[in-house]
């Protein structure tokens, strides 16, 4: 599982510098004009971490990762994944990876997102393409779904969380300096989240 | 893109470089945290006082190092926070057992980059951190469903005022006390006649026409709150003023720091015509100028544009504000 784990880390790092110029365009209308660069040289250093240590532990691993991206990253972005990654590591350590132990780790990253960044649902926030993701998760769990089924669908969930985030007004973050002015553009944070969970399905399971 | 630079990636690293490079009597540069420190080993008993956020905004933060000023400046990369690890190297070096103050602009990334740095410090060295968050920025109406006001301005005037406290000897308490007070009795407005090119962009972060400006734009090339057609600088400088003047509000016979900054591109020749705006309007409105600054000090890349900043002050904030400063953007008395 270590190997899968680490997969996501590098594939997300992939995805995320093929990326970054969108994400950064993104951020160019509501924001600063930095999310894609900043991902993009916090994953890459994610990546070299992964290079030239060996884990012993899923547990550590992502600790690992989220160290790395507070370190590395800066803004907003940082901390919050950051965080993410050290609380789902955190939750993670001694346990048995199962669908179960899996969504419960992804749970208490997003509440780590959400103990830094104080957003609600609606606030035009990555945790806009987070929660769905969380609920389309434990439903395909709650019913037998696998790992991959339930990723998946959080992907799937995310995705559509990420494009309701279009006509709303934001209320965190840059973007909420612009007040109704942030209408009709995609937030640039539940669009990375989108694309790690989508690289999550592809990898994990 | 138009930049004298080598590689878009290496902008902030090469400028720190170049600012070691240019001021090794005062300053000392730590490459590898991006940290800009005084040259001078801390004094015992001082508070020391650190700033930081993206770079992009010079001289604020690593050009108000020095004696009167800062002890240590975190440099992000541009308009980007800097991380935790930096503030946390930059807190333990200046403690010289008094504590140290974080001056931290109001923005989402720098608080939770700045909380985590004084959690981590206090857990890690026993220092005590003390935090002010400046967000003086009228443009910014709705506080309950923002981020908050934005620090802009008035976070140079704090950084001078309370730089000047710290030498005196004050405690922890007593210079975060005044801090906090500077912050209160600020406010901020700006405006904008271009966008800026984050280097990591290679394009402009918004396009305005030829005859069009922004109003109420912070310090990140984002976005403000108002689309206007361009007008003359009388009609610029009462957009800028009022708001701020209701917003305190400041009355007759107030005694003011006022502050006009140029957001990069604009030439001293456009700001100090402003400036006559600007004191035209609070001579009008009964407001004493206790002292000016007019120049370049929080920018945003070469953004053209400008901002108004008005602090109220009494006669200990006009004294510490007069008192000897020596950094490389601040230089009085000394």
């Amino acid at each position: 599982m270590i190997d899968k784990f680490a997969a996501w880390l590098r594939d997300s790092a992939q995805v995320l510098h093929d990326n970054a110029a969108y994400l950064t365009e993104l951020d160019s209308a509501i924001g600063d004009a930095d999310h894609g660069a900043n991902l993009d040289r916090g994953f890459g250093a994610v990546v070299a971490v992964l290079d030239e240590t060996s884990f012993g532990s899923v547990d550590e691993l992502l600790k690992k990762a989220g160290m790395t991206l507070v370190s590395k990253v800066g803004g907003a972005s940082g901390p919050l994944y950051g965080t993410f990654f050290l609380r789902f590591g955190t939750a993670l350590a001694g346990a048995e990876l199962t669908p179960v132990s899996i969504g419960e780790g992804l749970r208490a990253g997003v509440g780590g997102i959400l103990a830094r960044g104080k957003a609600e649902l609606g606030d035009k926030t990555m945790y806009d393409a987070w929660a769905p993701a969380l609920d389309a998760y434990d439903a395909v769990v709650a019913s037998g779904g696998d790992l991959e089924a339930a990723l998946t669908a959080a992907a799937e969930a995310a995705a559509k969380g990420r494009d309701a985030t279009v006509p709303l007004e934001a209320r965190k973050g840059r973007a909420s300096y612009l007040g109704e002015r942030s209408v009709g553009h995609q937030d640039p944070g539940a669009t990375s989240t989108t694309l790690l969970l989508e690289s999550a399905a592809r990898t994990l399971a | 893109m138009k930049k004298l630079i080598n590689d878009p990636a290496d902008v902030v690293s090469e400028a720190l470089l170049g600012m070691a490079a240019a001021h090794p009597d005062r300053l000392r540069v730590d490459h590898e945290n991006r940290i800009v420190y005084r040259k001078q080993e801390p004094r015992p008993g001082k508070v020391g006082l650190i700033s930081g956020g993206g770079s992009g905004h010079e001289p604020l933060h690593g050009g108000f190092v020095g004696l009167g000023m800062l002890d240590a400046a975190c440099a992000g990369e541009v308009f980007t926070s800097p991380v935790p690890d930096q503030m946390m190297a930059a807190t333990k070096a200046v403690d010289a057992g008094a504590g140290v103050l974080h001056i931290v602009k109001n923005y989402t990334g720098d608080v939770m980059n700045f909380e985590m740095a004084a959690e981590l410090a206090a857990a890690d060295a026993g220092t005590e951190v003390r935090s002010v968050v400046t967000n003086d920025d009228v443009a910014v109406q709705d506080s309950l469903y923002t981020a908050g006001r934005r620090g802009v301005g008035v976070t140079v005037l704090l950084e001078k005022i309370v730089g000047a406290a710290a030498e005196e000897g004050r405690s922890l308490a007593e210079v975060a006390e005044l801090a906090q007070r500077v912050n209160d009795q600020g406010r901020s407005m700006g405006m904008a006649l271009t966008s800026c090119t984050v280097p990591a962009a290679g394009k402009p972060t918004f396009e305005l026409a030829e005859n069009e400006m922004e109003v109420g734009i912070g310090i990140h090339g984002e976005p403000g709150r108002q689309r206007l057609p361009l007008a003359p600088a009388r009609e610029v400088a009462a957009l800028l003023v009022d708001p701020v003047l209701s917003d305190l509000p400041y009355g007759q016979g107030d005694s003011v720091i006022a502050f006009v900054n140029g957001m990069g591109g604009t030439p001293l020749l456009e700001l100090y015509l402003m400036y006559n705006e600007v004191a035209q309007l609070l001579d009008r409105a009964g407001i004493t100028v206790a002292r000016s600054l007019v120049g370049n000090y929080i920018t945003s890349l070469e953004m053209a544009g400008c901002s108004v900043t008005l602090l109220k002050v009494d006669d200990e904030l006009v004294r510490l504000w007069d008192a000897p400063v020596n950094t490389p953007g601040l230089r009085w008395g000394a």
